[in-house]
């Protein structure tokens, strides 16, 4: 069963991605992805640069609205994504509790839509 | 009544509930085997105390009056039942005890036959820790879903199915015979170890499930010792657990740095709680049948030696661990008998003891990693070292070992 990993950080990890190379922060998510490679469970995923350079884009009454940032206003901003192939909410879970981000900011865990895919590319 | 004899009467309300929650419940559902029911009453006894106590004063016997409140909340609750006629059975049990029952304390202990049920076979072994932490210690389905890493509605849905199961499938209240009781018992014993979590805690090997319910952990050890005072593992995981427990302030440092058992100081271990593990293990031992847990205690025992004589004794570690693999060979066993042997000997003959294991099992246990990275450092094996480092680290949950084994790694 797949599970997409809806990776939340605060600004201070945002800022851990340009530190040196001996930073805590990064040296446990390089450890973390070794460990999701070793362990056969990474699907795929990718992190996104920081929510300063979001863009926002609705439509409403037919207008074009862009907003500058991101969707929601919090201090936690989605950071990235992972996907895992795992065989149960219960060891995805695992896997977010490990993660770097958890106990800096916060995980979601949320399971892929096959269904609904299917639905759509028909 | 003045508000310290308010705040008084409280906290024997929380004394009792706290003390007599596993006795009142199980003596509740012994006869119905409805624990969801029985948990209800009580609770509903609770509220009532916590209105009657503060006015007309504690009762003289607390339990005994929670039992009547409880029980009569039980049989309001069974004749508001549609399903009366399938009930009328359990009423008429409900009120010939009534009249047993005088307002004396003198009620069975039920408690060992909780849990047996809780943790019988017929339940999801994934749930006999948290049917215990609920019914023998009065836990809510929150708590108990942060230790075991789960959605708190979706731990609350499997306690209700659980309970659902013991109540309709004619799961019995009962010691086990003789025959089956090693087994049951064991699986007794494993549920509240499992609370305890503490899996193994050498050279940044954790397994953090369930870790901050040690205390409830011992608690229920200490109840199954009350009701099975002859049992060796009884005594063995109480024993264990007590010596883990004496370490725990030692176990960090400044600014919450973790600090791993060999580099611990000593001197901030808990004697007393050492010296009461000693009582057990010892009482353990005279009975002349060894077991798991025993073997698992006599390891932490041998650690705790060092406060006193200020050495690890690591040849009889090995050799209790000898015994305990060909027992009990989990992953956590082997990967402990590994970091001994590298301990006792040398690094390559623990790395032996490491490759013995099928690298497919271990892809996500995070112990075998961190000592594999010990002992290839020891060896002076820096890359190989640092990918096992990484590993680790990466499986790990605590920020803590993380940091540690990050700067170990180097």
């Amino acid at each position: 069963m797949q599970f997409a990993l809806l990776i939340f950080e605060p600004p201070e990890a945002f800022a851990a991605r340009t530190a040196d190379e001996n930073d805590a922060y990064l040296g446990a998510w390089r450890a973390y992805h070794k460990a999701l490679i070793g362990a056969g469970v990474l699907v795929g995923g990718a992190p996104l640069q920081g929510p300063d350079t979001a863009t926002t884009v609705r439509l409403k009454e037919g207008q074009r609205r862009v907003q500058d940032g991101p969707f929601a206003d919090a201090k936690e901003q989605l950071g990235g994504f992972t996907i895992l192939e795992v065989p149960s909410l219960d060891a995805a879970l695992d896997w977010a509790a490990r993660c770097p981000a958890a106990s800096v900011g916060a995980v979601e865990v949320r399971p892929l839509s096959p269904e609904y895919l299917r639905r759509v590319t028909g | 009544m003045s508000g310290s004899d308010q705040e008084s009467t409280h906290r024997t309300i929380e004394r009792v509930a706290r003390e007599s929650y596993g006795r009142l419940v199980a003596y509740l559902c012994s006869h119905t085997r409805d624990v969801a029911s029985a948990e209800d009453a009580l609770s509903n006894a609770l509220v009532a105390a916590l209105t009657t106590w503060p006015r007309d004063g504690v009762p003289q016997n607390p339990e005994a009056w929670l039992l009547t409140a409880a029980r009569h909340s039980l049989i309001d609750h069974v004749r508001h039942q549609q399903v009366a006629v399938a009930s009328e059975p359990t009423l008429q049990l409900l009120r010939e005890e009534s009249k047993e029952m005088t307002l004396s304390a003198e009620f069975p202990d039920e408690r060992l036959k909780l849990l047996f049920v809780c943790a019988h076979p017929a339940i999801d072994p994934a749930m006999h820790t948290p049917l215990m932490l609920q019914t023998i210690l009065g836990l809510d389905a929150a708590r108990i879903a942060h230790a075991f890493l789960v959605s708190p509605t979706t731990m609350g849905q499997r306690l209700v199915r659980a309970k659902t199961k013991i109540r309709d499938g004619g799961i019995q209240f009962e010691v086990p015979q003789e025959r089956e009781l090693p087994q049951r018992l064991d699986a007794v014993l494993e549920a509240i170890y499992a609370a305890f979590g503490i899996g193994w805690d050498d050279l940044a090997g954790i397994d953090q499930r369930g870790r901050d319910l040690a205390e409830e952990a011992i608690w229920l050890a200490r109840v199954l010792l009350q009701v099975m005072p002859e049992e060796a593992e009884v005594r063995g995981l109480l024993a264990l657990m007590l010596h883990c427990e004496a370490r725990r302030r030692a176990r960090r440092g400044a600014e919450g740095r973790y600090i791993p058992l060999l580099e611990q100081d000593s001197q901030q271990w808990s004697l007393p709680l050492i010296a009461e593990a000693e009582l057990h293990l010892a009482e353990a031992a005279s009975r002349g049948r060894t077991g798991r847990f025993q073997l698992e205690a006599a390891i932490q025992s041998v650690h705790a030696e060092r406060a006193r004589s200020g050495r690890t004794e690591w040849t009889a570690i090995v050799l209790f661990y000898e015994q305990l693999t060909r027992i009990s060979p989990t992953l956590g066993t082997r990967t402990g008998h590994a970091a001994a042997v590298g301990e006792a000997s040398a690094p390559e003959a623990g790395l032996a003891v490491l490759d013995r294991i099928d690298p497919e099992d271990v892809s996500a246990f995070q112990p075998y990693w961190a000592v594999r990275a010990h002992l290839l450092q020891r060896l002076g094996k820096a890359s190989e070292a640092a990918e096992a480092f990484d590993r680790a680290v990466g499986l790990a949950e605590d920020p803590a070992v993380r940091q540690f084994l990050l700067q170990r790694r180097g």
